[in-house]
């Protein structure tokens, strides 16, 4: 006999098998989900899930597909959250403060409560990459922020009215962009094969009969 | 941390460290090519014949395609019993782009830079895709060293020399662009300081080319493709599936009919050229497994395209990622990244062995897995899974400590979650459902190679990888060939008449079913997996 457990999904209340996540227990329950799913290994934030457990009064939370369930939760997915996303044409801005302060401006409302940082379901220091942005500190925000996947917890809880993972996502892009070195072989290489110096040996491996081939495959050098 | 493990798994844990030292002495030896194949043949799942069916109608009949798969051809459409008036057009543009990930993405922002009138309809949300979790990186031939003509005999080697050479040719040689590309929209690629890529092997690979961008490589490039479709402004129709494509009297694609996931309603998209980007078929659960894909992973696209005609190559052929998680439970077929051996962990069976070379190809490796469990040599977990360890203590030992932090954060967290210290304590491991290897049969320029203005890009596309697709050449192959067909597309819109729209080979289709005497209960495409329990 499955060790089971009682948790209420949108208050209403279900036993389901204590081993199971938020949302394979959502499934055990009986619903076939369409909102709050997406690809339910912890890379893409569809799940953003809000909980408490009874008797506790402190809000929680979590990715549904990442966390296991527990005796007493209270559950309730978030479908959607409207996140504040600002356009811009990447090859037009600069990676300067200006920047944040025009696409961004409420991040300098930031009142340093921290509960964007407490509700993060990565366990990123939050607070800390918007305060990287707000003094213009591209590269140190994007890597502060790069393991979010917008799940947008840190909004849902954010007194200011920021939307975190845009930040970084802005940020991240500029560094990626601007701020990193730039790579010479990369370009060598592209202007190489657009100059058509690759074409003739190319068309020559494309008819090579299938033994030679396997030949050249079998018997080829692999780097150390 | 270490009492998660049953006490038999520690047991083997101890071995494992016993024999680590002189394991990292020595390389594992890489197999023959006769050895791989007797290998595949024992152990590789696509040799299953009992997992297969044939295909009773349309252009593939015949040939044989997994169970689950050809249940899907073999079903009715939804459109059968529900009518829909295609006349009244909801949406009318140049190019239609079915499918939100990488491909679709990619696409959409070629097309729209082209001038061409766009609209991207997906299923869930922009960017729930199989890009959004590829982890380990994306393949390009861009150093001193290495080039596109070696890239395309990994590449084609790797496939067993069944890829298309047209299609190998493009990936290949648009490989570098598309790094560029994606470097000038903004992904993070891990460089040296003086900007030299960081690159590593992955199975299969003769030179060090794997880009990424530390073990979230397809997010990265996911999150900034979609933050570029939404800054152009792109309509993206979302928790909207395309259930059939629409034909016209002159036999060329013409949209598709469209429906609202959320409240069952039907819309209908006119479109001059349609681009399935649908991505792969994980949730099919080929041969009972366990997938990394993500919750829309159904095959839609195929049965899409068969149904107007369209064929379908490799149908018969599947990538079981030799490397998924087996414990705990929670995280079971979880994707653990090519890269955690790229970086140095050895694959090692219930006696401390490293039985194998940690970077054959995928279907070796995974085959390899298989074999060591069904002959015993495997770990039993407490959840009556089985596996082999992936030793992934030694990447700390080779690479410094903090290595598995800074280039494997996904999975370090994914093992912290459940208090397993990868650092200290090898992880367990068996194949998972991960790619579709074929797909719909696409020419060298990403048109189908029957149906007039219809395109396949990304997973959904066949003959790319032959039998059988490297590490980092899926990422790959999503932005090149995302990217060709929006420019394909975009010149192609221009010229295209559009006749009467009609839905007639839906109805061939199943007067074809029916002659063939086939029958399920079920309708196609499946859209989602039928995870719901009921209890009666």
């Amino acid at each position: 006999m499955e060790n089971m457990v009682n948790v209420y999904f949108y208050g209403k209340k279900y036993s389901v098998p204590a081993s199971l996540t938020i949302m394979t227990a959502m499934e055990y329950a009986g619903y076939t989900l369409k909102r709050g799913c997406g690809c339910r290994h912890g890379f893409c934030g569809a799940c953003a899930t809000i909980y408490r457990i009874k008797g506790q009064n402190e809000l929680k939370t979590c990715l549904a597909c990442q966390k296991q369930v527990e005796e007493g939760m209270y559950v309730a997915s978030i479908p959607f959250f409207p996140t504040d996303k600002r356009t811009y044409d990447i090859n037009e801005i600069k990676p300067t403060q200006q920047i944040m302060m025009e696409l961004y401006p409420e991040i300098y409302s930031c009142i340093g409560c921290n509960a964007c940082t407490k509700a993060c379901t990565q366990s990123l220091n939050v607070m800390q990459y918007v305060a990287y942005a707000q003094r213009g500190e591209f590269e140190k925000c994007a890597e502060e922020s790069f393991d979010c996947v917008s799940c947008g917890c840190c909004s849902v809880r954010c007194p200011a009215g920021i939307s975190h993972p845009m930040v970084g996502l802005l940020a991240r892009r500029l560094t990626g962009k601007y701020i990193a070195p730039e790579t010479e072989h990369l370009k060598n290489r592209v202007d190489e094969i657009n100059s058509g110096a690759f074409d003739e040996l190319i068309q020559q491996i494309m008819q090579k009969p299938i033994a030679e081939m396997k030949e050249l495959y079998n018997t080829r050098e692999i780097e150390k | 941390m270490s009492a998660i493990y049953s006490e038999s798994m520690m047991e083997s844990v101890k071995k494992v460290e016993a024999t680590r030292a002189a394991r990292m002495a020595t390389e594992p030896r890489r197999l023959t090519a006769e050895e791989k194949d007797a290998l595949l043949k024992e152990f590789h799942p696509d040799y299953n014949e009992a997992s297969f069916a044939e295909i009773k109608v349309g252009p593939n009949k015949g040939q044989k395609a997994p169970l689950e798969l050809a249940n899907m051809l073999h079903s009715t459409s939804r459109l059968m019993t529900d009518k829909v008036d295609i006349t009244k057009v909801d949406y009318d543009v140049d190019v239609l782009v079915i499918g939100g990930g990488g491909a679709g993405s990619s696409c959409a922002i070629e097309a729209h830079n082209a001038g061409a009138n766009v609209m991207i309809v997906t299923k869930l949300r922009i960017g729930d895709a199989n890009t959004m979790m590829a982890e380990g990186g994306i393949q390009a031939a861009d150093k001193p060293n290495d080039s596109p003509v070696q890239h395309y005999l990994d590449c084609f080697g790797g496939g067993h020399f069944a890829a298309k050479p047209e299609l190998v040719k493009r990936l290949v040689m648009e490989a570098p662009d598309a790094i560029k590309w994606l470097n000038e929209l903004g992904v993070e690629f891990d460089k040296d300081a003086d900007g030299t890529m960081v690159t590593t092997h992955g199975g299969g690979t003769s030179r060090k080319r794997m880009h990424a961008a530390k073990d979230y490589s397809g997010a990265e490039i996911m999150r900034t493709v979609r933050d570029e479709v939404i800054n152009l402004g792109i309509p993206v129709v979302e928790f909207t599936s395309a259930v059939e494509l629409i034909m016209d009297d002159k036999g060329q694609a013409a949209g598709a009919v469209l429906l609202n996931m959320e409240t069952g309603d039907y819309s209908v998209a006119r479109a001059k050229t349609v681009v399935i980007a649908t991505g792969g078929a994980g949730r099919m659960h080929y041969n009972g497994f366990p997938t990394s894909n993500h919750y829309g992973a159904t095959a839609d696209g195929l049965v899409l395209a068969y149904r107007a005609g369209a064929p379908l190559l490799y149908q018969d052929s599947i990538q079981y990622h030799p490397t998924g998680a087996v414990y705990p439970s929670q995280i079971l077929g979880a994707l653990v990244t090519e890269k955690v051996r790229s970086v140095g962990a050895q694959l090692v069976n219930v006696n401390g062995e490293a039985y194998i070379h940690p970077l054959e190809t995928r279907d070796v490796n995974a085959s390899g897995v298989i074999r060591e469990c069904r002959e015993g040599r495997g770990v039993e977990a407490p959840n009556g899974e089985k596996g082999v360890w992936l030793d992934t203590p030694m990447i700390e030992i080779l690479g410094g400590e903090g290595t598995i932090e800074k280039r494997i954060p996904a999975m370090f967290r994914m093992y912290m979650n459940y208090g397993i210290d990868m650092r200290k304590l090898p992880i367990m491991i068996y194949p998972t459902l991960h790619y579709q290897n074929g797909g719909v049969e696409i020419d060298g320029d990403g048109f189908t190679t029957t149906i007039p203005n219809l395109l396949v890009a990304g997973e959904a596309a066949g003959g790319i990888h032959g039998r059988n697709r490297l590490m980092g050449n899926s990422l790959l192959d999503v932005i090149v060939f995302g990217r060709n067909a929006g420019k394909k597309a975009a010149a192609k819109y221009k010229s295209v008449e559009l006749g009467e729209m009609n839905l007639n080979h839906v109805s061939a289709y199943d007067a074809e079913l029916e002659a063939a005497g086939v029958k399920t209960n079920d309708v196609s495409p499946l859209l989602l997996p039928k995870y719901a329990r009921h209890e009666r």
